[in-house]
């Protein structure tokens, strides 16, 4: 049947056969999409008296918004931070991988790295939308060189920061530019953070509190100057005190202003976080869980040794450690599976694993007026699931980009 | 009339839903010879609406070739609004089956001319060459469609003032907020149904016990619109016990006593041969 020219040509695509994540809850609805957006069906049956040109049954399978992974440095043998004059050729690789993991849009991250490294690494990658090539480039995620020495995990000491004595002036020649960089991971107990987190909230990029030593007072300052999320919680902070809980405490900290979220990325690998800590978090602030794979070059790669940004890492069955030490270094867990984990571990309901990789992603990126929820008019990035939450298909704008066994 | 009583909801819902498909099944309608069915909104034809849409999706009947005629409709209710009829037939028929939004045809109450969007109404269901059916219900009122008590019994579509009783009984749909319920509407007049070849309205419920009394055994009186249908040539009232509750015994009697009906709602001979 066809579709209604009067508004648009577009042909109309209608989901069928599907429960959908809408509203917060697994709905039995069909999905519609047209010009790569969710469409009102209603609107479109009694303003425009149209109705789709194409059914997809899905089967019975759920359907979530595409994931969206924050905080990613590579995979596949490509390290974001190594500055090869091609580095887009290493995020389109990566980018297509992992429309299989039901990711749809990411952010490529950048571990502490000399500034010649930014200056070279930054400008080659642009914004974009994701496709058939592969899941969107949402902006950088840079974490580090401005974290604490003491924490600084993987991440190479000779190349960490300081803000002395030019605070953001300091962080602009170290990055060269901030275009395309959608957040920044810093330690706000560095003198002169505050002018710095500030002026970044100022230019729209999200400041992230990680690596870092800051008490629970310190980091409630770096919030109330814009600070609106924490990197991978329990891993490289000070660990939780009854009488000073450290950054661990944002999650529920009186000092936060209403209507402000304090986002927290998880990497809910079964490895970096005892599935008792992870309950702890989610349970204190369910709505602040942002699901993260913190995935490394060797995921997706055999075991052995590979290289990360400066520095050398060995791959023990699931675990990746510095070489020659007992040190994490990132993870090798793929998005869909940190979301089955991550289900698993804290018994939550399957719409609130799926959230934590959608909606709170986008929520902490501030992009959840486009992308997150299968909401009318926001962008058709799909994944399609079975109940063990398994992905089936990925679908960005709408278009099938990725399928098993295809 | 016929008087058909079933043990209980689900039933009557399912034999008023059998009551249409084999219409349809027996129409065959075509490009050129479309069905036309008056539609009612509220709870008491959901059940009736599951069936349908069931039987669209076993295959057994499509609604590619039926025009549809909604009774009524809220004035100044935004279309998207979860409580308008829009929204009612949307969520609750027209999108699980094969309709085709240009053959249905709702009353618009944000319409800039609303007495002109009611005599447009009545045009268009002229044009489509009168109603085959019109399938109803009857408010606690014993209403039809928004024609509340003292409602002319030969009115045509027009803007109505809502009866406190039915705002009361509309409330639970808006938060129970009285002063979040439309006071008017647009509806057909009982005059309109008249008109239709074949008129079906599904009584059930104990509330609905003494409307059906009043529709059926009493006089036709204008303060209970459903007993103009004592008028019509062909009326099927579909109720269960619940809504007999009002009725003498000799008359439930009489009708029961006619078992014939039930057995053969099913087949497509009862249609046929024993419809006057």
């Amino acid at each position: 049947m066809p579709s209604n020219n009067s508004v648009s040509a577009a042909p109309i695509t209608q989901f069928i056969n599907c429960r959908i994540l809408r509203d917060h809850r697994l709905q039995r609805e069909d999905l519609w999409v047209r010009d790569g957006r969710i469409l009102d069906p209603e609107k479109l049956f009694f303003d425009e008296l149209g109705y789709a040109d194409e059914k997809v049954d899905c089967e019975n399978s759920i359907i979530a918004p595409g994931f969206i992974d924050i905080q990613i440095n590579g995979g596949y043998g490509i390290d974001f931070s190594k500055p090869s004059d091609d580095v887009d050729a290493g995020v389109s690789f990566v980018a297509k991988k992992i429309l299989e993991h039901g990711v749809t849009s990411f952010c490529p991250t950048l571990v502490t790295s000399p500034p010649e490294v930014y200056h070279k690494v930054l400008p080659q990658i642009t914004v974009r939308d994701g496709g058939a090539h592969g899941a969107g480039v949402l902006g950088f995620h840079l974490e580090g060189p401005f974290i604490s020495a003491e924490k600084k995990g993987a991440h190479p000491e000779q190349f960490l920061r300081t803000f002395q004595p030019g605070g953001f002036q300091d962080l602009m020649e170290t990055y060269g530019s901030l275009d395309g960089v959608a957040m920044v991971t810093l330690a706000p107990e560095l003198s002169g953070s505050h002018a710095v987190v500030r002026e970044l909230c100022q230019r729209g990029i999200k400041v992230s509190l990680g690596h870092s030593v800051a008490d629970l007072s310190q980091a409630e300052e770096a919030v109330q100057h814009g600070a609106s999320c924490i990197t991978h919680l329990f891993n490289a902070m000070q660990p939780f005190h009854h009488r000073d809980p450290g950054i661990v405490g944002l999650l529920t900290s009186d000092k936060i202003a209403a209507g402000r979220t304090v986002f927290y990325g998880m990497i809910a690998d079964g490895i970096h976080t005892n599935p008792a800590a992870l309950r702890i978090a989610h349970r204190a602030h369910p709505s602040g869980l942002v699901l993260v794979t913190d995935a490394i070059t060797a995921m997706g790669l055999p075991p052995g040794r590979h290289t990360l940004g400066q520095q050398v890492i060995e791959i023990q069955g699931l675990h990746a450690y510095v070489a020659g030490t007992k040190t994490l270094s990132g993870s090798i867990a793929t998005m869909d599976m940190c979301v089955r984990h991550f289900r698993l571990a804290s018994g939550c309901k399957v719409e609130e694993a799926l959230e934590a990789a959608s909606l709170h992603p986008a929520q902490a990126l501030g992009i959840s007026h486009r992308k997150g929820r299968l909401d009318y008019g926001l962008d058709a990035d799909l994944v399609m699931l079975d109940d063990s939450l398994n992905i089936k298909a990925t679908y960005i704008s709408g278009q099938e980009v990725w399928r098993k066994g295809a | 009339m016929k008087l058909i009583i079933l043990n209980d909801y689900d039933e009557a819902s399912e034999w008023a839903a059998k009551y249409i498909r084999n219409k349809i099944l027996l129409f065959k309608p075509g490009p050129n010879k479309y069905l036309t069915l008056g539609l009612p909104t509220g709870s008491t034809p959901l059940g009736c609406y599951k069936k349908l849409i069931e039987y669209y999706k076993n295959g057994e009947i499509s609604f590619q070739y039926v025009k549809t005629f909604n009774m009524d409709e809220y004035v100044g209710l935004p279309r998207d609004h979860p409580e308008s009829y829009h929204s009612f037939m949307w969520n609750n028929f027209f999108k699980h089956i094969d309709i085709r939004a240009e053959n249905t045809h709702i009353l618009d109450g944000n319409a800039a001319d609303l007495q002109a969007e009611c005599e447009a109404f009545e045009e268009k269901i002229t044009a489509a060459g009168g109603i085959e059916l019109f399938v109803g219900g009857i408010g606690p009122d014993g209403h039809i469609a928004f024609n509340e008590p003292g409602s002319s019994l030969v009115s045509r579509t027009r803007v109505k003032t809502l009866a406190r009783d039915t705002i009361m009984a509309n409330a639970r749909f808006f938060d129970g907020d009285l002063a979040k319920v439309p006071t008017m509407a647009l509806t057909v007049g009982v005059g309109t149904v008249m008109d239709a070849k074949e008129v079906m309205i599904i009584i059930t419920g104990a509330h609905k016990a003494f409307a059906l009394y009043k529709a059926i055994e009493e006089g036709v009186n204008h303060m209970w619109t459903v007993s103009a249908f004592q008028q019509h040539p062909r009326t099927v009232f579909v109720c269960d016990e619940d809504a007999t509750l009002e009725l003498r015994v000799k008359t439930v009697k009489y009708f029961k006593g006619e078992t014939v009906y039930k057995s053969f709602t099913s087949s497509l001979f009862f249609v046929k041969n024993c419809c006057p």
